[in-house]
């Protein structure tokens, strides 16, 4: 054993608590959680669809009750903060060339949110009755 | 050179996060709060309406996606994520999150074969 053995500064559970850009890409990182559970929401869903109508009508109601509904209010701001992220570094993650011109980050950033603004319109104009 | 699955967990990781920015913000608001809203009426989840959605081979493929896609992603950031709040098992951890984002895709998909 050494005479001075190392002593870890920082925790391994707690690390990420000591500065803001820390807390944010936790942020970042957790909203995995709440991706991960609504995917079970769907196909929870998915089985009670398949049981029939009253299952399903039971099914709509349980996402009425104020603990669903908080739930997806969390799990929405979470997938929003996903989104952004996900976005913001897409000129790092596939840079793009024309030509000889490098395509501005802001650019690529900016197609993406245009993208997502008419999937999601599309979406909700799909399923609005 | 020794064979890894780190190409296909990362493209999936990947195809799932793009997937999940575009499509898991607008279907959390269509599914999990429109109708607290208001923003739908009640009829836009209607059992017969949702029913003709996975009978559609273009609706079973959406539904598809949006549960393949998104759990595999949520699965390998999980993973690397336990790592960060300092769990060092990561062969448990792996198994755990993969374990459940497979059961969750053949789930659905044996259901949306069945519709």
């Amino acid at each position: 054993m050494s005479p001075r053995p190392y002593i870890r500064a920082s925790s391994t559970t707690g690390w990420w608590l000591a500065q803001p850009r820390y807390v944010r890409y936790m942020a970042r990182e957790v909203s995995c959680v709440f991706i991960g559970a609504y995917t079970a929401v769907v196909v929870v869903g998915l089985l009670r669809l398949a049981e029939g109508a009253a299952a399903w009508v039971d099914f709509v109601n349980a996402l009425q009750t104020p603990a669903s509904v908080a739930f997806h209010a969390l799990a929405l701001g979470f997938a929003l903060y996903h989104t952004a992220t996900w976005f913001n570094v897409t000129p790092k993650a596939m840079p793009m060339q024309l030509g000889e011109v490098q395509v501005p980050g802001g650019v690529i950033i900016g197609a993406h949110y245009a993208g997502w603004a008419m999937v999601s319109a599309l979406l909700l104009f799909l399923v609005g009755a | 050179m020794a064979r890894s699955h780190k190409p296909i967990v990362w493209s999936l990781f990947a195809a799932g996060g793009t997937f999940s920015a575009f499509v898991t913000p607008a279907m959390i608001l269509v599914t999990g709060l429109a109708l607290t809203l208001g923003l739908l009426p009640a009829e836009a989840l209607a059992h017969e309406r949702m029913l003709a959605v996975v009978q559609n081979p273009i609706g079973k493929g959406f539904v598809f996606l949006t549960v393949f896609l998104p759990a595999w992603h949520a699965a390998h950031r999980l993973r690397i994520t336990a790592h960060d709040f300092g769990i060092r098992a990561d062969g448990a951890v792996a198994s755990v999150c993969y374990g459940l984002a497979m059961l969750a895709t053949v789930t659905t998909a044996v259901a949306l074969l069945r519709f």
